[in-house]
């Protein structure tokens, strides 16, 4: 065995990691953010993407969406390491693949192209909502709604039609059937 | 209509009304307002220090030995940027802080004033929770959270930015109301069915260790009483992390001594050969576990915490309770009592062969060490202070280093809240300051500061604060010259290349006694050891103690970096006993 030249341990066998969606409910207060993301950061934590915007105006509670991945021990210390921090009231987690829950993001695209060509994007964009926001002669904008990998493929086929810019949310998730939180 | 309060006067209003007694701090221009009010609360008494880091650590010894809060004041800018250290350290140690620091008024807030920084942003990941109070109407709010978040559940550090105009702004005041829940976070959150199962667990095994640390001791005193009434019940060896010393006689046949890279023989064998792990309020530090694919392989683990994200963190435990340490003992033993349980007596027979066991390790004489009579050994100097200070009620603080694992090696603490150390963050110069804040909580007791030359340089501007209030402490100096541990470890790890760990240059500790106004002793032949520490105690007032030990003596036991329990290389006197085995060749 190699001679270790560390006062610490090495690091030992690395378990499969998984995407996880973490949804945080938090008091929509200075600096809540930076701290939930400060956790991430200070822990060595990964951020996939994030969404966050009040969802309750009289309450003054924020939701956070985060996708991640970690081994199944990392995902533990996510969540018990975010229910520490005093403004956050609620966590909830689930596996990127559970058909229980429904993710979604949404993305505007900007098409530079002549104006037969829009007709050409809109056929590609249809089995995801697309809805055009924006229309000149040479461009136009176009919002589609869907999941992470949908929208990736979708900026690629668009790419040689005349995309020119891409604006894309984070993950937003939501349970189906009538059960909630809280 | 309520009274009208200005900020600073609020600021005192609630220190009173939350038993404030010191203050540790140093003013500035950002705090004068509140430094102002500080005339009118005759029941608080301002200790002023000499750098920040000092009022931190201060705040830190003071809440470790009196189990209340240590609350400090600073100014913006570089006044908190200086106590960044100590709230680290006692985030990481779970002491609960209160730091009050002054800001720039908030009209300049972000515009790079003059002594202006981003205080809440720069202690964010250093505090359990800060805050920058914005509005005259939240600061009561705020400071009262302060109190409660700072001392409830797992303790720590937090922070409240006050800008200057809100220091003069009114409002009107109101006392702390009790029992509030933040967000729903419950600390006890166990069961009966769990503690079943702990019962169920102790029964069946054979080959059982308590491992508990820090967490009795912030558990409170009685919290080591329930341990101790636990561990004589069951009959079980029980080890301790670096701070969970003291909450278990350390002279107990019962006690293995403290584990982990510099714990004993005994201790570490019985972690990795055992069938029962029962953690109590410790956390699994890499100091204790070292490898972790070969950690205690054989074993069931319980774990007791009242914080849910230390379990499962590093270790997997097979039964997890979450809840205050002493509340959670205190139902074990009512359950075992119940239920008739008659341990002593029925685990006995059982768990002999592992005692035996125990006994073989314990021959080995772990801590042992080759004295000399020409040159004083460090380990001897620990051991000759504690026999000539333990008929008195001594509190020990310590710097970072060799001499701390010394002290915690041959100390022997009966008490709890008698040992100071910084143990997760690992600051140096954090042991004089500390032993200031102790001897505040402390006054008629002997409080020492076992120490290191080149940790105790750090900090060593407070022994002025110590002169000033008259405070006895005495700063007990292993002096080898080096950064013992770094010289140890490049030894040990990097064939002897010392890089940058010898003190080229020392000041003469004596005269700098003299010229702090207090008194200095210099030892360096050992049969002179045992009157100058003598001389020391008796002295009425604060002391540097300049020992002069061998600069060579390395700290053993020790587990090497990437070992597991069972691989530790043992001293010098294991290899003349056992020339064949001596394990500690492979890497030496």
């Amino acid at each position: 065995m190699a001679k270790s030249k560390s006062a610490y341990s090495l690091p030992t066998k690395k378990e499969k990691t998984d995407t996880h969606i973490i949804v945080v409910w938090v008091d929509n207060e200075a600096g809540v953010l930076a701290r939930v993301v400060g956790l991430f950061s200070g822990r060595g934590y990964n951020i996939e993407s994030l969404a966050v915007a009040e969802v309750d105006l009289k309450k003054n509670i924020s939701r956070i969406t985060i996708v991640t991945t970690g081994t199944p021990q990392v995902i533990d210390q996510i969540k018990l390491q975010l229910r520490k921090l005093v403004p956050v009231h609620n966590v909830a987690d689930f596996k990127r693949d559970d058909k229980n829950v429904i993710f979604r993001e949404m993305a505007l695209f900007k098409i530079v192209t002549k104006k037969k060509q829009i007709k050409k994007c809109l056929n590609v964009c249809e089995n995801f909502n697309p809805v055009i926001l924006d229309k000149t002669k040479k461009s136009v904008v176009i919002q589609i709604t869907a999941l992470r990998r949908e929208i990736d493929l979708m900026s690629i086929k668009l790419k040689p039609l005349g995309l020119v810019s891409t604006s894309r949310t984070g993950a937003v998730a939501m349970t189906r059937g009538a059960e909630f939180f809280k | 209509m309520s009274k009208l309060y200005t900020g600073a006067e609020i600021v005192f209003k609630c220190f009173e009304d939350q038993g404030v007694e010191f203050i540790f701090g140093y003013p500035g221009g950002a705090v004068l307002p509140i430094y102002d009010e500080l005339k009118n609360h005759t029941s608080i008494k301002h200790i002023l220090v000499r750098h920040e880091q000092g009022a931190g650590h201060a705040a830190e010894g003071y809440a470790r030995s009196s189990g209340k809060p240590g609350i400090i004041l600073v100014t913006s800018g570089p006044g908190v940027t200086n106590v960044v250290t100590a709230l680290t350290d006692a985030y990481m140690d779970s002491v609960p802080l209160v730091c009050i620091s002054g800001q720039v008024p908030t009209h300049l807030i972000g515009t790079d004033a003059f002594q202006e920084c981003d205080t809440t942003g720069i202690t964010r990941p250093c505090t359990k929770h800060n805050w920058l109070v914005k509005n005259i109407e939240d600061l009561p709010r705020i400071l009262h959270e302060a109190f409660h978040i700072a001392t409830t559940g797992r303790p720590g550090p937090v922070l409240v930015d006050i800008p200057k105009d809100i220091q003069f702004a009114k409002t009107i005041y109101f006392k702390p109301k009790k029992e509030k829940k933040l967000n729903g976070k419950s600390h006890n959150n166990f069961n009966q069915k769990q503690i079943d199962q702990f019962i169920d667990l102790i029964v069946k095994s054979k080959k059982p260790i308590f491992y508990t640390g820090g967490g009795v001791i912030n558990s409170g005193p009685k919290a080591s009483e329930s341990l101790r009434e636990l561990v004589r019940l069951t009959g079980f060896p029980i080890t301790s992390t670096l701070q969970g010393l003291g909450a278990f006689p350390g002279e107990d046949n019962q006690f293995l001594g403290m584990l982990g890279m510099h714990g004993t023989y005994e201790a570490n064998n019985a972690m990795h050969d055992c069938d029962l792990l029962i953690n109590i309020g410790a956390r699994f530090d890499d100091r204790i576990t070292g490898k972790i694919d070969e950690f205690s392989p054989n074993s069931k683990k319980i774990h007791i915490d009242i914080d849910p994200s230390s379990i499962n963190k590093i270790i997997k435990v097979d039964l997890a309770i979450v809840g205050d340490v002493n509340e959670v003992i205190k139902k074990i033993i009512k359950t075992i009592n119940k239920k008739k349980l008659n341990l002593q007596k029925s685990n006995k027979p059982q768990t002999s062969n592992w005692w035996e066991q125990i006994q073989k390790w314990r021959s080995k004489d772990s801590l042992g060490f080759v004295n000399s009579d020409k040159t004083i050994k460090p380990q001897y100097a620990v051991q000759r202070l504690y026999q000539l200070t333990k008929n008195q009620d001594t509190f020990i603080t310590t710097e970072v280093g060799q001499h701390q694992m010394w002290a915690a090696q041959h100390y022997k603490f009966n008490k709890p809240n008698r040992w100071m150390t910084s143990g997760g963050l690992g600051t140096m110069g954090y042991g004089l300051p500390a032993a200031v804040g102790v001897q505040i909580a402390h006054p008629k007791k002997l409080v020492i500061d076992i120490a290191g030359e080149a940790s105790v340089l750090m900090t060593m501007q407070e022994m002025s604060t110590a002169v000033q209030y008259h405070l006895p402490i005495k700063i007990f100096i292993l002096n080898n010259q080096y950064m013992g541990m770094v010289r140890q470890w490049q030894e040990l790890l990097h064939e002897k290349n010392y890089s940058e760990s010898y003190s080229e240059a020392l000041p003469d500790f004596v005269k700098m006694a003299e010229a702090f106004g207090c008194k200095g002793i210099r030892v360096k032949d050992p049969k002179h050891l045992d009157e100058s520490i003598n001389e020391m105690i008796k002295f009425d007032g604060p002391v540097i103690f300049d020992c002069l030990v061998d600069p060579n003596e390395n700290c053993f036991p020790m587990i090497p970096s990437g070992k597991p329990h069972n691989q530790m290389i043992l001293g010098p006197l294991d290899k003349k006993k056992n020339k064949i085995t001596g394990r500690g060749k492979s890497l030496v």
